[in-house]
Order: structure tokens, then C-alpha cells, then sequence
């Protein structure tokens, strides 16, 4: 048993998570209104109750460098389905249900399967890796993620001969993606549902984790709650928040970022201080927490297990 | 407008001018920057750049849509807080994030457009502050100050720009920059072909009398 309190009630007992969180979101942004309306954010608390989630420390794939404080990495946050600004994962995240959720991994396998969130989380051994997370947009943190590779489940399943790439959806609903309604004029910032994707030998990959949790806990809402995937080398908005199908493909997925701006963002999207990003430098990144820039590593300091991934590819063509 | 109306306004300006700074300052103080104070602070201070120098630039069309003068009084004090919050802003890019690396800073200058544009913005304000004075007003002549002044237009231009193209996918808020320099421009520029029209109808009628153009609206 993963989870380390067993319910000692029925469900009809839990309040609705939802019901709760806009009562206390209510008193809170009224408290606040009434001191100073301009920080109102302020006082509306970020992260609700998280319940704890056990996991062994995989020292061998861990940085030994101090986290990132909780707080700075459940607040400042791109996650485009509740907004484009960093504090609207964490202002929104309430609407997000993560349960009941299921996953989908079909494609080409052999043995297509639909897993209910909480059967996955216990398919195989939660370990704890501390990964540093490197954003396009030059700055990182160091992030203690709850999960277990990806490989694991993708060998369950069985690819067949045809499978090539790995599709990772996200749940497409405008009722809990506040973002994923249509604006003015039908703006939106991307193209609905958020798609990413690996090549096979990528998302087989040792580092790549399909995370359940962080910092001993279940993902908070504004992280990818329920499941989502980190793949420590690529840039962050390539692992794909809370998936509600995995899908192998045999041919290369167009993803979300793609059809944006192609120009900007490519399939790989390995981090590399050598490749500019058109508008900006990628060699170097403020890590949160800290003060002065520091240099961006190949492959986000991965390279001595990834860069094999990419022999003889131009990384200046592929970016 | 009374001297006292006009020392009531001029308060009024330096009091919304001055609240974004005090509302930083109150959040450097009680740790509330949140997780990348630096780039928080820089935008911030982007930010209220544009609006105060989109709003120095409202003062003129405020003037030809409604026949306010009073606004026209409030237009250098904007537009010297416009240049104070552009070098502040310049400043925590240079210090605080490049922390005085200008080879760096110099690279980015040169190679990223959006920067290339913003210190366009910055350079062309330059001069403007400097001889926002009433003694170089003198000096320069009305003339010569007015035409060197009208580079606020290039600084809202090379600003908007700026905002543009550093924004990411999806950030609306440069946009209605955009909007309201465009339409900022636009009353100026219809202004302008107004008075091109008048002055050419003028000149025919001094050249050539005619009988009955004087018939025509005399608002006109």
C-alpha cells in the first residue's frame, strides 16, 4: 500500500474538494478585499491540502542540490489550460478534478489498456528523483518528483513493430481548463488539447518519469494533477500535464507548441545552451531562489546519459 | 484653469505615479515579489513605462477630441515619469539581472530584436528629458523643440514594438497597447490631414476669390 493513510470514512462523508475550496477562497478574498485589493493574491492560499505520498529515494537519479521551495514551485507555473500569466495555475487550479481520472494507452500495442488513476499509481514502485526543471523561458528549479519510468508502463502495454513515436494528450475540458474557452474574437493561445510527444527511444528513456506526485505529495492541481510526465533534459512545457492518453504512434506527433509557433519551438526541444531561441539566449537561466544567472548545462546537465539519444543529429536543425 | 486646480492635478499625477513604485516597495518589504522577484519587478516596472508614456501621449488628442487644454499642463511631468520608470526598468535589467555583464547585455542589445527596439525606446527618450526644461525650450526655439519632441512618437512606437515582440503566445496585454497607441496616432494624424486641408482651402481662397466660399460651415 502506496498511500500511507488508509480512509477510515465513507466517500458520501468527504466534502466535494470543490465545495470547500470555493467557501474558503471566498472568505479569504473577501478578507482580503477589505484590507487591500491589490493583494488579494496574496492571501488567497495556493496549494490546498495535498494528501502525502510515500516513495523511495532513487539516489542514482537524484541532484544533490536543495529543492526549490514548495511554495515558489506550486506558484509559479505555465500551465497554459488555466492561463498564460504564472500565478493562474495556482489562482485556478481549484477547478481541476483529478479524480475520478482515467488514462488511456492504446495505439500501437498489443495490449491497449484504460487505467484508473489510482490502479496506475500503484502498478509499480514509486521512487523519488530529484530532477532540475529547466523552462524555455530561461529560468529553472530543482524538483523532488514522485513516479516511475515511463518505460515501465510502455513495456506492459506492448508496442508493436510500428510504434515510433509516443503521443501524451491532456485533458481537454473548458470546464476545469478555465483557459481552454474561447476569448474575444474565438482567441485562443493554443490549439486545444495540449499534445506532446517523444520518440520511442526517449520516452523508454531510464530518466523519463511518469509523475504522480512532489515533495512527498500528490501533484498539486497547478503542477499536472493527477499524472503527467517529466523528461529532465527537454525543455519544460515538453512534459505534458495531467494526460489523459498515452498513445503510440509511427509517426511523429505535431504538438501543441508546434503549431503555435514552429519557429520557436521545435519537436525536440533538448535544452541547449549552444541554440538561441529566436527572440531570446538559452545559455544561460536564473535558477528560482537565486540571485545571479547561472550557465545553462547540454541537455539541461543530462548529457552524459541522453546525448547518445541524438548521435550525429544536427541540434542546431532539430532544436 | 486656477493655479490651484492646476497644483491639484499636477498632485493627483505625481500621487498615481509614484503609487506603483510605493506598491513595489511594500512588496519587497513583506517578501511578496513572488518566485522570480527580478523578472516580476522588471515587468512591473515595463509595464507602467508604457502606460505613462501611452498617457502623455493622450494629453494632445485629448485636447483635439474634447478641446481640453488642461491636460496639455500635465504632459511633461508624464512624460519625465515615462523616462523615470524606463530607466529604472533598464537598471534592473542591467543590475540585477546581468548584473553588470555587458558584454552580455550588448550581445542581447544587437541580437534580439525586441531588445534592439527597447533601447530604442529608451534612447530616443533620452533627449526629450534632457531638454524638457523651459530654459532649453529658449533655447533650442519653439520651433526646433517642438520637431525634436515629436521623437515621443518614435519611443511609443519602438515601446509598443518592444512589448510585442518579447511576449510569448497566447499574452493579450501588448495588443491593446498596440490598440491604444494606434488610436492615440490615429486622431493625431486625422488632425493633422484636417489642417492640411483648411490651410490648402485657405491658400486657394487668398489666390483665387471666390464668390459664395465664404457661405461654406464656418466651423469648419
Amino acid at each position: 500500500m502506496l498511500i500511507r493513510h488508509a480512509p477510515r470514512f465513507t466517500a458520501s462523508e468527504i466534502t466535494d474538494p470543490n465545495l470547500y475550496l470555493s467557501r474558503r477562497e471566498l472568505i479569504s478574498r473577501a478578507a482580503a478585499l477589505a484590507l487591500a485589493p491589490s493583494l488579494s493574491s496574496a492571501a488567497t492560499p495556493a496549494t490546498p491540502a495535498l494528501q502525502a505520498l510515500s516513495a523511495t529515494r532513487n539516489a542514482a537519479f537524484s541532484l544533490s542540490e536543495t529543492p526549490t521551495k514548495f511554495e515558489a514551485a506550486t506558484t509559479y507555473n505555465n500551465f497554459y489550460e488555466f492561463g498564460v500569466n504564472k500565478d493562474d495555475p495556482s489562482r485556478l487550479g481549484h477547478t481541476l478534478r483529478p479524480r475520478p481520472w482515467t488514462v488511456q494507452v492504446d495505439g500501437f500495442v498489443n495490449k491497449p489498456k484504460t487505467f484508473d488513476i489510482d490502479e496506475l499509481i500503484r502498478l509499480f514502485p514509486l521512487e523519488e528523483r530529484v530532477y532540475s526543471l529547466r523552462c524555455v523561458e530561461a529560468w529553472s528549479m530543482v524538483i523532488p518528483w514522485i513516479g516511475f519510468p515511463l518505460a515501465s508502463l510502455l513495456k506492459r502495454v506492448e508496442p508493436t513493430g510500428q510504434a515510433k513515436f509516443v503521443e501524451f494528450t491532456t485533458l481537454l475540458d473548458p470546464n476545469q481548463f478555465p483557459a481552454q474557452k474561447p476569448g474575444f474574437f474565438g482567441f485562443s493561445s493554443l490549439d486545444w488539447p495540449y499534445v506532446e510527444g517523444l520518440r520511442l527511444d526517449e520516452a523508454t528513456h531510464p530518466l523519463t518519469l511518469l509523475t504522480v506526485g512532489m515533495y512527498g505529495k500528490v501533484l498539486p492541481n497547478q503542477n499536472g494533477a493527477p499524472v503527467r510526465v517529466v523528461i529532465p533534459w527537454k525543455y519544460g512545457f515538453k512534459s505534458a500535464k495531467s494526460i489523459v492518453r498515452i498513445r503510440l504512434v509511427s509517426e511523429q506527433p505535431r504538438t501543441a507548441w508546434e503549431k503555435a509557433a514552429p519557429q520557436e519551438y521545435g519537436f525536440y526541444s533538448n535544452v541547449n545552451p549552444a541554440v538561441s531561441h529566436p527572440r531570446w539566449s538559452q545559455a544561460d537561466e536564473r535558477r528560482i531562489g537565486e540571485f545571479r544567472r547561472r550557465p545553462t548545462l547540454p541537455f539541461n546537465g543530462y548529457a552524459d546519459q541522453v546525448a547518445s539519444l541524438y548521435a550525429g543529429m544536427d541540434l542546431k536543425k532539430y532544436y | 484653469m486656477t493655479r490651484p486646480a492646476r497644483l491639484a492635478l499636477k498632485a493627483f499625477v505625481w500621487f498615481v505615479c509614484l503609487a506603483p513604485l510605493a506598491l513595489l516597495a511594500y512588496r519587497a518589504w513583506t517578501d511578496d515579489l513572488g518566485a522570480n522577484p527580478i523578472s516580476f519587478i522588471t515587468n512591473t516596472l515595463g509595464d507602467w513605462t508604457l502606460r505613462i508614456l501611452l498617457a502623455s501621449l493622450a494629453m494632445t488628442p485629448l485636447r483635439i477630441v474634447f478641446g481640453l487644454s488642461w491636460p496639455i499642463a500635465l504632459r511633461r511631468l508624464l512624460g519625465l515619469f515615462a523616462f523615470a520608470y524606463v530607466c529604472l526598468h533598464f537598471a534592473v535589467w542591467s543590475v540585477l539581472d546581468f548584473f553588470f555583464d555587458w558584454p552580455r547585455m550588448w550581445a542581447d542589445i544587437v541580437k534580439r530584436p525586441y531588445i534592439t527596439m527597447g533601447m530604442l525606446a529608451l534612447l530616443s527618450l533620452l533627449p526629450l528629458a534632457a531638454t524638457s526644461t523651459a530654459g532649453m525650450i529658449r533655447r533650442l526655439g519653439a520651433r526646433n523643440w517642438t520637431r525634436l519632441h515629436r521623437l515621443a512618437y518614435v519611443a511609443a512606437v519602438c515601446a509598443v514594438v518592444h512589448y510585442l515582440w518579447l511576449a510569448k503566445v497566447g499574452v493579450k496585454e501588448p495588443y491593446w497597447y498596440a490598440v491604444a497607441l494606434v488610436v492615440l496616432l490615429g486622431v493625431r494624424g486625422w488632425e493633422w490631414s484636417r489642417r492640411m486641408t483648411r490651410r490648402r482651402r485657405a491658400r486657394a481662397e487668398t489666390t483665387t476669390p471666390r464668390v459664395g466660399s465664404r457661405a461654406e460651415n464656418p466651423l469648419s
